[in-house]
């Protein structure tokens, strides 16, 4: 499995963000996109998961299954947790299982394996911002998906939920998982750099 | 269709819980209803003759007032990204969403028909004629409304574009949904036909309404 990007091109708002980006993943492999503030990071990992469409150029998973987009096969962990605080983690954890799909886990011990086993009852609006981003990792964990698409995913998150990521993301990489990030800081696990924006 | 049961399921039971909308839709139906006979003054004939629109009017307005949430509240979380990429077709999708609202803000009005039918000084026979036109038309409103929603989240403007851009859709509705209650209180003319269409009108925006918010849905996102 190959995720290829080729001379993508990113407008938004009549502005060019970037242009001419060529970039490539395989599975087992980590892709750590880098860059100041505005470069363009989320709105490329959103070219990938199909929330924009590229001005130019194109993207596409090779080796994949021919059934499916790269967004079905994808995760997506953006800035906003997508989790409704009228419904309890567990409930949030649930839905999403139903609603994605495909080869899936038990949230119960989803949720003990990313620590918030002893919230599962209580309503998400009571979860600390650390708590809720662990919330949006177990969604992660609860179906299956090989390619993730992560925008700054340990934001929020103290030392040990880092550490916990960490494994996780080297689990999924060593399941022939894909691993695209946005990030500021050192991912934890080998990953190849892919630098937009030049600070130059 | 696991996936399109636990999405309903999950939206009913939002809007049930603190917060939700489904009991705010009844609570203002119930405002209004009760505000026209303030207005209008106790001259019993005319209120009965009133009756019908101004339940149909409170439906509308009450219908239109918890729909703007429909999409909004699912894109400000991030939801909706997610959704958008689901294994599940968009448009399955929306028209799940729409049927979960319905079934949370339009039924609860069809049901608290018959009460508002008694201070209008409505009897049994055009209290019941008035709920069935309000069963088989409030799915439309709430199909069409739904592209209203939709293109709302695209332009950022809640509430307001909303009622306008939903309300010249609802006309024919409203227009057929009170002229079959009117035909089932007056005896001559016939209720059939403008409940037919009132029913035609209902498929056409079931079918119509998920395809025109999911386009809307898929073009507007950024």
């Amino acid at each position: 499995m190959r995720l290829l990007g080729r001379e993508v091109c990113c407008v938004r708002g009549g502005r060019e963000v970037f242009s001419g980006l060529d970039f490539e993943a395989a599975s087992g492999e980590a892709l750590a996109v880098v860059g100041p503030n505005g470069s363009g990071k989320t709105s490329l990992l959103r070219l990938i998961a199909g929330l924009l469409a590229p001005f130019a150029g194109s993207i596409g998973l090779e080796g994949g299954d021919a059934e499916l987009t790269l967004a079905e096969q994808s995760h997506y962990l953006g800035h906003r947790d997508a989790l409704k605080t009228a419904l309890s983690v567990l409930e949030n954890l649930a839905f999403w299982r139903d609603f994605l799909g495909g080869a899936s886990f038990d949230p119960a011990e989803i949720l003990a394996k990313v620590g918030l086993d002893h919230a599962a009852h209580s309503p998400a609006s009571f979860l600390s911002a650390g708590q809720r981003r662990r919330l949006s990792i177990a969604r992660l964990l609860t179906v299956r998906r090989p390619v993730w698409l992560l925008d700054e995913p340990t934001n929020a998150l103290d030392s040990t939920g880092k550490t916990l990521f960490t494994a996780l993301m080297a689990e999924h990489l060593a399941g022939d998982g894909l691993i695209v990030a946005a990030t500021h800081i050192p991912l934890g696990v080998a990953a190849r750099e892919l630098r937009i924006g030049d600070a130059s | 269709m696991t996936a399109l049961a636990a999405l309903i399921r999950r939206d009913i039971r939002i809007a049930l819980r603190v917060g939700g909308g489904a009991l705010i839709g009844v609570l203002f139906f119930l405002s209004v209803v009760v505000l026209m006979p303030f207005a209008v003054g106790p001259d019993l004939a005319l209120l009965a003759r009133l009756g019908p629109a101004i339940l149909w009017l409170g439906a509308l307005l009450a219908s239109l007032l918890t729909l703007d949430r429909l999409f909004m509240a699912d894109h400000e979380d991030g939801s909706l990204d997610l959704i958008v990429m689901s294994r599940t077709p968009l448009e399955l999708a929306c028209a799940a969403k729409a049927l979960a609202h319905w079934l949370a803000a339009g039924l609860p009005l069809i049901i608290a028909t018959p009460v508002l039918g008694l201070l209008l000084n409505l009897d049994a026979a055009p209290t019941s004629a008035v709920a069935l036109t309000l069963l088989a038309g409030t799915p439309a409103l709430t199909f069409t409304g739904m592209i209203g929603a939709a293109l709302a989240v695209t332009l950022r403007r809640g509430g307001l574009l909303l009622a306008v851009l939903v309300l010249p859709l609802s006309i024919p509705v409203l227009i057929f949904g009170v002229a079959a209650s009117q035909a089932a209180i007056t005896e001559p003319l016939s209720f059939g036909a403008p409940f037919s269409i009132l029913c035609a009108l209902s498929l056409v925006s079931l079918v119509v309404g998920p395809f025109a918010a999911a386009a809307s849905l898929r073009h507007g996102l950024d």
